[in-house]
């Protein structure tokens, strides 16, 4: 009988379908790896699971009975522990209070908190986790993100799961540490707890699980055993289509340098940074979480500005102080997080698409709301935004439409000789996806230099004239489409073992 | 005995950096306040004066620890001032029909269950608190007014003789309850299960409830015990002052809400210690008798204590 079955479950959230139709078992003590591109409805399922959200249809079963799982402690009383991407500890609590949280140890009366007891509870775990110098009386705050998600993990071990979900628990790790991990994932299945992992990193998938699962727009497209599927299968399935008829066509005719920086250097974030852009040029910058991608775009967009070193734009200095001079002086940034600061979500479409370009309909600071809707309304049409009305609240669009919606807003922006784009798919369907790719590369084939950041590899070596690729605040290699191996790039944003190439600029 | 003097020796330095700079710079000030006060007049420390004091910050004490304990949680309490005065009333008017203690009795559940409401619209319905007490606060006010428009005075002299007239030594019986209290809110606040998650939830609401925990219970509690230290300062005041008016307690909200923040609290959660709010009580109550001393005009009081306010809030920015 299988320890757990999910039956055709499904969720929208206004009215966007993030699961539409999942279905897949798996027996006790197996290790099953959930596989899809961002978007394909894996941290939406595992929410389901964990009782942070509830399903709209559909079933979930365990040891063939469907429960209901209405809320987190249900869950929890099923004993399902869930390990979450975004870190939920808290950073003013102790490493034991944050483990324990929800069930503290008591003594004498049952509300009265038995700290010494909670500290020992937390010791050992964190022991038998195989990270006994991490003191638990220490606060969150003061242990590194690494040593956080450590903490993260072992607060899911406390209880003993009889269902671990793990949704990429590896990203800000350490290898000895993700292998530490792996020895306990290995450990647990051994005495029958069943494991889902979520993960985008195949090399990972191929070394822990026995099952996998391919997620894919919602659906369940593919399942089975690991040994049977092939790495070339897994990819055509995520992405539902070979990788070639993905990406647009380099047309590789550089101009004049439009960004050019030198020596950049912001403290401990990001050293010496120096690289151009050309007109006409994409170029790709790759790195780990943490590694400082983000942080540098940000310097040059004047965001947080660098405390060293040199930006100029077409040859003239552009050391812009807010984002608001470097708009002025022709950068746009389409950032990371595109519901925190790229969009106001319960504000309309016509709204947030004409917020970065006033100039262009309300001159003396009287909107001209006939120019707006016009304007606006061709970059809905050139995009191809699906919507009901440009009045409705961003909110209500997919992923795709909303970072679309984003792309207008600075597309109606005039004369902008910059863009930095990052992240610029994350959350957003494979179909959409194809279509930013190649709006990125008309942009790029107009004339435009483009720094493109982001951490989805496939996306960066099919789209980057020429990779960047960062590790520890730093540039550690630069590369040409004709050296663009996984690989190798992975070999040096995470610092292992690489042979320069020949075609490599080491720095 | 020789481990024992390591121990205390190597957890000195640990006790010293709980304290941040900005503590420490706020109990130089208040002690530099007492020094100041006691140079530049007789009057402040006497025994009777000092006895005034005391018996003086026992309602915003009662306050504020209550609004602490809301803070925690992200929340704020607006209501106090109004629980203050209906309870008052309560405990006196109703003295008419029934015992003295049992009167106390109604004044008391009333605020739980006055608290208990905050707490549960807030928490149920996902409210803001902020909205909420408002119209409790107004609501209150309003029905304390249709219970009795005028003074009532207890009918039973204990009320006065056992409670906000009497003494044990010089020390008033209304500072001992008061006193009694500190501790229990300390404790509640580091040692209980509902105090730590109160605690949690107002820095990470999402996070608690996906560790499971029942939000609502500890949030509600929260508001409840808030709701009953203000009845039980609307009672101590009454009692100390022999009369209870519908007007009492209007704008006591802001100097509980002043007390918490000048302790360390945060507006929003995740922040204030007793031992924080215990000293905003003190300064705020020391500031209050030394302008009343110097015969300085009350609305003088109202922009000093602002100015402090500001000065403490900006001092421990760095902090956050």
């Amino acid at each position: 009988m299988p320890h757990l079955a999910v039956s055709h479950i499904a969720k929208s959230y206004d009215g966007n379908p993030a699961v539409r139709d999942i279905s897949f078992e798996v027996a006790g003590g197996r290790v099953l790896a959930l596989c899809g591109e961002n978007g394909a409805g894996k941290s939406t399922l595992m929410k389901m699971l964990s009782g942070a959200t509830t399903p709209d249809a559909g079933e979930i079963l365990l040891d063939g009975k469907p429960v209901a799982i209405a809320g987190p402690s249900d869950a929890m009383a099923l004993g399902i522990r869930t390990v979450y991407q975004e870190l939920s500890l808290l950073p003013h609590l102790s490493v034991a209070e944050n483990m324990l949280l929800g069930r503290m140890p008591t003594r004498g009366f049952s509300f009265v908190v038995d700290w010494p007891e909670a500290n020992r509870i937390a010791a050992r775990v964190l022991a038998d986790f195989g990270f006994p110098e991490i003191d638990p009386a220490a606060l969150v705050s003061s242990l590194s993100v690494a040593r956080q998600q450590i903490v993260e993990i072992a607060k899911a071990l406390v209880a003993e799961p009889k269902i671990l979900i793990l949704d990429e628990p590896t990203a800000v790790i350490s290898a000895a540490e993700a292998a530490k991990l792996f020895d306990k994932v290995r450990d647990l299945a051994a005495n029958g707890t069943t494991v889902l992992y979520i993960s985008h990193r195949l090399e990972e998938v191929y070394a822990i699980a026995d099952e996998i699962v391919v997620l894919k727009d919602g659906r369940s497209v593919l399942s089975g055993e690991v040994a049977e599927l092939s790495q070339e299968r897994l990819i055509n399935a995520m992405v539902g289509r070979p990788l070639s008829a993905i990406f647009p066509e380099r047309r590789g005719t550089a101009g004049r340098p439009v960004l050019e920086v030198e020596k950049l250097s912001l403290g401990e974030v990001f050293q010496d940074i120096s690289f151009e852009v050309r007109a006409g040029e994409i170029v790709g910058m790759f790195g780990l979480v943490g590694s400082g991608r983000t942080e540098i775009a940000k310097a040059i967009f004047g965001a947080t500005p660098a405390e060293d070193g040199s930006i100029r734009l077409n040859g003239a200095a552009a050391d812009f102080a807010s984002p608001s001079q470097a708009v002025r002086g022709h950068v746009a940034m389409l950032t990371e997080d595109r519901k925190g600061d790229g969009l106001a979500l319960d504000v309309s479409v016509i709204d947030n698409a004409g917020l970065a370009s006033f100039a262009r309909y309300a001159p003396k600071g009287v909107i001209d709301g006939a120019k707006r809707r016009q304007l606006v309304g061709e970059k809905i049409r050139e995009l191809a935004i699906k919507l009901a009305d440009p009045a409705q609240p961003v909110r209500q669009l997919s992923g795709g439409n909303q970072q679309k919606v984003v792309l207008a807003k600075w597309l109606l922006v005039e004369g902008i000789q910059l863009f930095i784009f990052d992240e610029p798919t994350r959350g957003v369907d494979i179909a959409t996806k194809v279509e930013i790719y190649q709006m990125i590369r008309d942009l790029a084939d107009s004339g435009v230099a483009v720094l493109m950041i982001s951490s989805e590899m496939p996306e960066v070596l099919g789209m980057a004239d020429r990779l960047l690729v960062v590790r520890g605040g730093r540039i550690v290699a630069e590369l040409l489409p004709r050296n663009f191996r996984p690989e190798t790039v992975f070999a040096h944003a995470a610092g292992l073992e690489a042979g320069a190439e020949p075609g490599e600029r080491l720095h | 005995m020789t481990e024992t003097t390591a121990a205390t020796s190597h957890a000195q330095p640990a006790l010293l950096q709980r304290f941040s700079r900005a503590d420490l710079l706020f109990v130089a000030a208040i002690l530099l306040l007492v020094v100041f006060a006691s140079l530049a007049s007789d009057a402040f420390l006497t025994q009777r004066n000092l006895v005034n004091v005391s018996r003086q910050l026992v309602t915003n004490g009662f306050l504020s620890l209550g609004m602490l304990m809301v803070i925690r949680t992200g929340g704020i309490d607006l209501s106090v001032g109004s629980v203050l005065a209906l309870a008052g009333l309560l405990a006196t008017g109703l003295q008419e029909q029934m015992h003295f203690t049992a009167a106390i009795g109604v004044a008391l559940a009333m605020g739980a269950a006055v608290g208990f409401l905050n707490g549960w619209l807030t928490a149920r319905f996902n409210l803001q608190s902020f909205i909420v007490t408002l119209a409790t606060m107004g609501s209150l006010r309003g029905l304390t007014y249709v219970y009795a428009d005028t003074p009532r005075y207890p009918v039973d002299e204990m009320f006065r003789a056992l409670i906000g007239g009497a003494f044990v030594g010089p020390i008033p019986v209304n500072f001992i309850i008061f006193l009694l209290a500190v501790p229990c809110v300390w404790f509640y606040l580091n040692h209980t299960v509902s105090g730590r998650a109160a605690f949690a939830l107002g820095v990470n609401k999402e996070a608690v409830r996906l560790a499971g925990v029942d939000v609502n219970k500890h949030l509600i509690f929260a508001y409840v015990a808030c709701g009953l230290f203000a009845a039980i300062a609307g009672v101590l005041l009454a009692s100390r002052l022999g009369i209870a008016q519908p007007s009492v307690g209007i704008g006591y909200e802001l100097d509980a809400i002043a007390a918490v923040v000048i302790g360390g609290g945060l507006l929003g959660g995740g922040g204030g210690t007793t031992v924080g709010v215990l000293g905003g009580v003190v300064a705020l109550a020391v500031v209050d008798n030394v302008l009343n001393l110097f015969n300085v005009d009350s609305y003088y009081q109202q922009l000093l204590k602002g100015l402090i306010i500001l000065v403490a809030v900006l001092a421990r920015r760095k902090k956050a």
